[in-house]
């Protein structure tokens, strides 16, 4: 299976997300560069963390009217998987792939720490591999990541099931230093109508051994993996 | 035949949208004896020099700016405060 990983200028997760695919799954994968056209046959495109176009104007809002953002939206479009990480997830919200968007943390602070992450839904090619309440340690490193959409659209999305992680205590529950950044409704990522797009804001691919801290992600990329084989 | 103009842009995070940033400030306008201080929201202030036939096509122009790049509807709203002709 092949990943297209888009490399924007200011992008800095896309190496840590070529490591989590290549040399944790043994799949391959290309860099993209975003004044490319096309994904060079990738199955599953990833829109990698960073700070795409120095995050300038409002995170990710430049970076969408890139070149390559128009297939990657027709590869949306086909029902064919995104996972937008981090600023990947500010670009989706602003090119309309995903709803809502992620707006400065409550507490105006850069955050970069282990947060845990409980898994809402299994009902999609991201997280099939994991338990339904499952609590994953998962990092986060973001100024800019309180989820926000009215009320209608977080209603939408809970009752079509496309919240698919959430901010929890270790013990899977929620109190008030539980949820990092603000997000309503403790909201850590989100899929689209066609679940093959799943923005979140924390780093699955920053937690793929345990030697940095957690494997907890891997299944992510296994889930993908195995749904696009099958 | 077009004329030169400068618009000025005010964007700012929609009223009911938390406002840390703005939280922060009223905070601070508090503690420095400016009791009487209520909401306060910090937005962006966009000055775009342009080109257009006339000032109302400038305007018509930089409201399609506004919805297409410089404010996020699901955030944010805009005003096109003014348009100079330069």
């Amino acid at each position: 299976m092949k990943f297209g990983i888009v490399t924007f200028p200011g992008s800095n997760c896309d190496y840590d997300a070529y490591h989590a695919v290549v040399d944790q799954l043994g799949e391959t994968a290309a860099y993209l560069w975003h004044k490319d056209r096309d994904l060079q046959g990738a199955d599953v495109v990833i829109l990698p963390g960073g700070f795409s176009y120095g995050d300038y104007l409002r995170c990710g809002a430049i970076a969408r009217f890139s070149p390559i953002m128009d297939a990657v939206a027709a590869h949306a479009a086909r029902g064919a998987p995104v996972l937008a990480i981090c600023n990947g997830f500010q670009i989706a919200c602003e090119a309309g792939l995903l709803p809502g968007a992620l707006l400065r943390n409550a507490s105006l602070k850069y955050v970069c720490e282990q947060r845990h992450l409980r898994v809402e839904t299994t009902d999609s090619r991201f997280t099939a591999g994991y338990e339904k309440g499952q609590v994953v340690r998962i990092p986060i490193a973001h100024g800019e990541g309180r989820y926000h959409a009215d009320d209608a659209t977080l209603d939408r999305l809970e009752a079509e099931d496309r919240v698919v992680f959430r901010y929890v205590g270790a013990d899977g529950g929620s109190d008030d230093r539980s949820n990092p950044n603000g997000s309503l409704r403790d909201v850590a990522g989100i899929l689209n109508e066609g679940r093959n797009v799943l923005g979140m804001m924390p780093h699955p691919e920053r937690a793929v051994e345990p030697l940095v801290g957690s494997g907890d992600g891997l299944a992510l990329f296994e889930s993908i993996v195995a749904r696009v084989a099958a | 035949m077009t004329a030169s103009f400068r618009i000025e842009i005010r964007v700012v995070p929609r009223r009911g949208i938390l406002d840390p940033q703005g939280k922060a400030v009223a905070d601070a306008l508090h503690s420095l004896g400016f009791p009487e201080v209520g909401d306060v929201r910090v937005g962006r202030h966009v000055v775009v020099e342009t080109r257009a036939a006339d000032a109302a096509e400038a305007g018509r122009r930089a409201a399609e700016m506004c919805e297409k790049l410089l404010a996020n509807p699901v955030t944010e709203d805009f005003e096109i405060e003014q348009v100079v002709p330069v």
